[in-house]
């Protein structure tokens, strides 16, 4: 396992994921309100490219004929069947015990502490100045 | 070998029902009038799903003597007391329901009702019933349930698997607000008014066709009841499919599952895969059961797909000719789910059933297989 | 870009034949080049005239960006499905498809009111498809896109069409005027038997007068969805109960995208209730499961996912191994991918390659 160094922070604004490749595998960074998520970039049930769904919000009801949008951008829709998934935490909403898309727990680290390594930054330099998102792969 | 039926409760069949003129005394002055001077008298008011000369529509060793007085009497023999039977519930399938007049219907219906209490329920404790309503009119269809609803040996409110406008739709509410609030269920039995084609193709030139696309519109109406949050409104509201063929069901649950996971936000009240509202809220008579003869396994693997026990409410459709001599349980399901359908999930989807002398007999005679 | 999710490996691969593609026009007009200029006029000043009562859309709004996969938009402002290039990325090499059936479902002619439009529409869809898709994409086939309710050009183009080998088919809409089996729709089964062309019929969205439920109109796409279902088991009921197979004992029809998991269940209730009520059928001979086994086909996709997968296999077996086809349905929403398809179904080689090719070989005569 190692730290890899996905993206700068300033890359990953809300509602405006970005994909990002490591170790041969695509995954999603997500900014949710100031928080940061990563999700494979695919989707548990017929292996589209999740993280190019819509970000959306969770539809609730109360009674029938009545509709209320919940926690806005919290959820990614799969751009296939439009299966809902939790962005912090992978889980579907139609079946979180058994659907659930793989995430990583994604930490913010100055670029001033990363440089005293070790890590592993794909395709970009890192330099003091700037905040990274980095995750255990 | 055949479980033991003593004690059992029948969910679905059908009494033999008077011509218009045995209707009379149960009429107004008004609709007495127009019935004889129009000659509504002589009409078989006989809906075209049924014919009554068709194999489907009677056994033959069910079919009613010529001149036979409609009464309590081939029920008993033929049913009642030939299995030992605790209670059975009556659907009346009357013609009045295909009218366009709503008024004629709804007082059709209500005298078929008030024939059925008088001349069938009162004659025999064993019996319960299905309230007629003239189902194209919410508003009369609710004057006929808050009427009957006094009455405890009524137990459910009668609709037809075809009728104008899917069931769910919003304008029927009140018609189970009320079902729920008199601890009534809701009864869809196979039968169409044809106010459309029995396909989205039109019309089948055989009988055996249209008999068929009947499981087609228990589908539809049981998605619609799903879909119109019908459930989430009345949780406690029982539906019974009557007649349905039952084996449709495990793909159903599937498809409707499935789909719902994609489309869930056009209908956001349905908070829960359409399976689980199924098996929490809607039941299933027994007969007739389509699956292929002398292959049991093949019916058991069903039952698996099913996954629950609680389903199934016992049959006999009688007299429709589903099954011949003694087999009204089919070979090929389990003695857990035989238990659970005589008896116990009657009880629990029939509230009423609960009630008085006979049905206090039933729950005392649980002791099937 | 970024680089494709699943790599397909040389020499690893799953070969397939999809059997359910949606070319479309790349613009509105698409189809004037193959029409004579009466129709064109008559196209640009009354416009196509079908059932639905709005003009260019469903009642039924579809939930996924119009119907489609969000990923299958091509760049170049074109509708999924349009872009063959696109097409060839994200299926035909992705995929691994071998050969491919079109199922041209737009502006045929299958459910336009004016019977002489439809016909003409009709001969230019199947010039396009052979135009735009076959000559320059080999690994595509064509199906002959019939207007239905004009018996007689569609059994003319039928006719015109069979010496192509690119059409393995005739596509009819199962929304018809009247139930498929219906006699006026003989000919047309005559012509496609004689020629050897299984009839394809694909689930649609426009009526042909009907509601799409035996009880009326549903509320909400969920249903109208769900009544693709019921309205196709109807049409196989509809087939088998008017003698269509009595009749034509050659006869090939394959159901596309209605669903499969539903018709062990309506065999046996057709079967019981002919044994019940075979006396007014009497042209019929046999049960009417043993027509469906002998001349239906099933496409997979959408798939049926039961909580327990063997449950699926149950139906399949019970269908028959040789009667069900893999399709993909690209590029509408609810795509199956055949590399997770039928993952958890516990799947042996050779029923695998049943599913995915051999099956739609044999019954289109594929080399």
């Amino acid at each position: 396992m190692s730290r890899r160094v996905l993206a700068k922070v300033s890359e990953v604004k809300p509602g405006a994921p970005k994909i990002v490749t490591a170790m041969g595998r695509q995954i999603g960074l997500f900014n949710v309100g100031g928080e940061y998520f990563a999700l494979a970039n695919r989707c548990p049930h017929m292996g589209a490219e999740l993280c190019k769904g819509w970000i959306v919000g969770l539809v609730q009801s109360d009674a029938p004929g009545e509709y209320r949008v919940t926690r806005p951008g919290e959820f990614l829709r799969c751009p296939w069947h439009g299966w809902e998934f939790d962005i912090k935490t992978g889980q579907s909403w139609c079946d979180p015990k058994s659907v659930k898309a793989r995430n990583f727990k994604v930490q913010v680290e100055p670029g001033s502490e990363l440089v005293k390594g070790p890590y592993v930054a794909e395709t970009f330099p890192v330099t003091v100045e700037e905040d990274y998102l980095v995750i255990d792969l | 070998m055949q479980a033991s039926l003593a004690g059992a409760i029948d969910c679905d069949l059908h009494p033999p029902l008077p011509g218009v003129t045995g209707l009379l005394p149960h009429l107004s002055a008004y609709w007495r009038d127009q019935i004889t001077n129009r000659y509504i008298d002589k009409l078989p008011f006989q809906l075209s799903s049924y014919p009554a000369t068709s194999p489907l529509s009677a056994r033959p060793d069910w079919r009613p003597a010529p001149g036979q007085k409609a009464g309590p009497e081939p029920i008993r023999t033929h049913v009642l007391d030939r299995w030992g039977l605790g209670l059975a519930i009556l659907n009346p399938l009357h013609g009045a329901v295909a009218l366009f007049n709503n008024d004629m219907a709804a007082a059709l219906c209500s005298a078929v009702n008030d024939w059925v209490a008088k001349e069938l329920l009162d004659a025999e404790p064993r019996l319960r019933a299905s309230i007629l309503l003239p189902v194209h009119d919410v508003e009369l269809s609710l004057r006929e349930i808050e009427r009957l609803a006094p009455d405890r040996r009524f137990v459910q409110a009668l609709f037809l698997a075809m009728g104008e406008a899917p069931l769910g739709r919003r304008v029927n509410w009140p018609l189970f607000a009320a079902c729920q609030k008199h601890g009534l269920a809701v009864g869809i039995h196979a039968g169409s008014t044809y106010r459309h084609a029995p396909t989205y193709a039109g019309w089948p030139s055989y009988r055996v066709e249209d008999y068929v696309a009947q499981s087609g519109a228990f589908e539809t109406q049981l998605l619609s009841l799903i879909a119109e949050g019908v459930f989430q409104t009345y949780p406690k509201l029982k539906v019974v499919l009557m007649e349905s063929g039952l084996t449709w069901l495990p793909h159903f649950l599937w498809r409707t599952g499935k789909t719902w996971r994609g489309t869930r936000p056009e209908v956001p009240w349905v908070d829960r895969a359409p399976a689980e509202i199924v098996r929490e809220n809607v039941r299933f008579t027994l007969q007739p059961v389509d699956a292929p003869r002398g292959e049991p396994e093949v019916l058991a693997r069903v039952m698996e797909h099913l996954g629950s026990d609680n389903l199934i409410l016992f049959s006999t459709d009688y007299p429709h000719w589903q099954f011949d001599g003694e087999e009204v349980l089919p070979a090929g399901l389990g003695r857990t789910t035989i238990k659970k359908m005589l008896v116990e999930n009657a009880l629990d989807t029939y509230l009423r059933l609960r009630e008085g002398a006979a049905g206090e007999r039933a729950l005392s005679e649980e002791t099937v297989p | 870009m970024n680089v494709p999710v699943r790599q397909p490996v040389a020499g690893q691969r799953l070969m397939v034949v999809d059997c359910d593609i949606h070319p479309a026009y790349a613009t509105p007009t698409a189809l004037y080049e193959f029409l004579p200029q009466r129709w064109r006029d008559h196209w640009s000043t009354f416009g196509t005239f079908f059932r639905p009562p709005l003009i260019g859309q469903l009642p039924f709004p579809r939930m996924m960006a119009g119907g489609m996969r969000i990923d299958s938009f091509p760049d170049n402002g074109s509708p999924p499905g349009a872009d063959l290039d696109l097409m060839r990325r994200q299926l035909l090499d992705a995929c691994g498809v071998e050969v491919g059936m079109l199922i041209a479902l737009s502006r045929g002619g299958m459910e336009e009111r004016n019977l002489d439009f439809a016909a003409a529409l009709s001969a230019a869809a199947n010039d396009w498809q052979l135009h735009a898709w076959c000559e320059p994409e080999p690994r595509l086939r064509a199906a002959i896109v019939v207007p239905q309710e004009h018996t007689e050009h569609a059994v003319a183009e039928i006719e015109r069409r069979s010496d192509n080998a690119s059409f393995v088919q005739v596509l009819m809409s199962p929304r018809t005027a009247d139930p498929l089996g219906n006699r006026r729709y003989w000919p047309i089964y005559a012509a496609a038997e004689a020629h050897n062309k299984p009839v394809a019929l694909h689930v649609a969205g426009f009526s042909g007068g009907h509601s799409s439920t035996p009880t009326g109109w549903p509320t909400y796409y969920l249903q109208e969805h769900y009544a693709q279902a019921t309205g196709m088991q109807s049409t196989l009921a509809s087939l088998v109960f008017e003698g269509v197979f009595e009749r034509f004992p050659k006869l090939k029809v394959v159901l596309i995208e209605g669903g499969f998991a539903w018709a062990p269940a309506l065999c046996w209730r057709m079967d019981k209730a002919w044994e019940r009520m075979r006396a007014e059928v009497p042209h019929l001979k046999r049960p009417p499961s043993e027509y469906v086994r002998e001349h239906v086909w099933f496409t997979t996709q959408p798939i049926d996912e039961p909580d327990q997968p063997e449950h699926l296999v149950d139906i399949i077996k019970w269908i028959g191994w040789d009667k069900i086809m893999f399709s993909t349905d690209y590029p509408h929403w609810d795509f199956d991918d055949p590399a997770q398809v039928f993952a958890k179904l516990k799947l042996t080689g050779k029923e695998k390659a049943a599913l995915f090719r051999e099956n739609a070989r044999a019954v289109y005569g594929l080399p």
